[in-house]
């Protein structure tokens, strides 16, 4: 695969690193002088200098042969023009984008720039994932797909503890792919037993996250 | 009309001025307070004083955006010193707020052409530049070679 990779400051000059070790052919543009000079020193030929919003650095760069753009920047509007032209006049296939300011996230999905991450937020899902009192945990959000999957900490006075899976009052369109119990895990089928104190893992449309929340959450309370 | 315009610089500050001279609404978006004062001078009082609206913030921030009141706009002009800030705001504009008229200053004279053709309305000044430079230069017949 050639991949093409615009900013080389940690995360991108990793990523290059990263994807060469694994056989892809990689480019890397970096628009700072003096870093392109730092990262030439390793990766060579695999790093150019320029600006990678201009068309003719990207160009020179091969993004007519590219599979893949990744744009990691350390600004939001410059990564979300370099998807944007890579899609859309480019054409290429698949396009990555970084986002630095969570708040820009809205801009990216306006011009469908997708997909689009923050670390910021990785690092939000894993506080959520690490602090119980959340409740519900997203482990897995596939926007395009129309697909999510949650953990959920059944509480002692939920309405499905002590209940079989079959039992259970869950909307369409929600199954509960595996269930955690005293470090283990299991696939539940629907007379297997759901326990106070288990990690139920659900699959389910999105949109109906509240009335799932309401058979595990203490007095089936809306979170 | 509301004119709302993004980057109070030489150009932006000087449209802004203009518009209201000629009685239109207009709102100025900076994220340097600063600014502010190029918008004051040749003014009797300061630019409120004249009518004018100031809002400290970037055009990439929803509030800001909000309340220099992009959602009765009828123009909106993108003129801060960075292409990329101005293309995608312009966009944001475009796309988000439906704003009838949206125009962008692009010095890129390749990613203004590009973008025109995506329907964004481009102004490139480089472009211009180099057309009056080399009708300067090589006299007005050699604008189309250039």
């Amino acid at each position: 695969m050639y991949v093409l990779v615009a900013g080389a400051g940690k995360v991108g000059w990793n990523l290059a690193r990263e994807l060469i070790a694994k056989g892809h052919e990689v480019t890397l543009v970096e628009h700072n002088r003096r870093r392109y000079l730092i990262v030439e020193q390793e990766l060579e030929h695999a790093v150019q200098y320029g600006d990678a919003t201009e068309l003719w650095i990207l160009e020179r760069a091969g993004i007519q042969r590219a599979d893949m753009v990744i744009a990691v920047t350390g600004d939001d509007e410059d990564n979300m023009l370099i998807c944007q032209v890579a899609k859309e006049k480019y054409l290429v296939d698949r396009i990555i984008a970084r986002v630095n300011n969570p708040r820009n996230l809205q801009h990216f999905k306006l011009l469908d720039i997708l997909p689009a991450v923050s670390a910021t937020d990785l690092i939000l899902r894993l506080i959520e994932h690490e602090v119980p009192k959340y409740g519900l945990v997203h482990l897995l959000d596939l926007e395009e797909e129309q697909l999510e999957i949650i953990e959920m900490e059944v509480a002692d006075d939920a309405p499905a503890a002590g209940r079989k899976v079959i039992d259970i009052d869950l909307p369409d369109g929600s199954l509960i792919i595996s269930v955690l119990r005293e470090g283990g895990g299991m696939v539940p089928k629907g007379d297997t037993v759901i326990e106070a104190g288990d990690e139920v893992l659900l699959v389910l449309d999105p949109g109906v996250e509240a009335d799932i929340t309401a058979q595990f959450s203490p007095n089936g309370q809306v979170q | 009309m509301f004119v709302l315009i993004v980057g109070a610089g030489r150009v932006g500050s000087t449209i802004a001025k203009r518009a209201l001279n000629d009685g239109h609404e207009v709102s100025v978006l900076d994220e340097d307070p600063l600014s502010h004062e190029r918008l004051d001078v040749d003014l009797d009082g300061s630019w409120e004083d004249a009518g004018g609206q100031f809002t400290v913030g970037t055009a990439l921030e929803m509030e800001a955006l909000l309340e220099a009141g992009i959602e009765r706009a009828d123009v909106f002009i993108a003129s801060t010193d960075g292409d990329n800030t101005n293309l995608v705001i312009s966009q944001i504009a475009q796309k988000r707020f439906a704003v009838d008229r949206v125009v962008a200053r692009v010095l890129d004279p390749a990613r203004a052409s590009w973008y025109a053709e995506q329907g964004l309305n481009t102004v490139c000044p480089t472009k211009t530049a180099i057309e009056l430079l080399t009708a300067a230069v090589f006299g007005p017949d050699q604008e189309a070679a250039a």
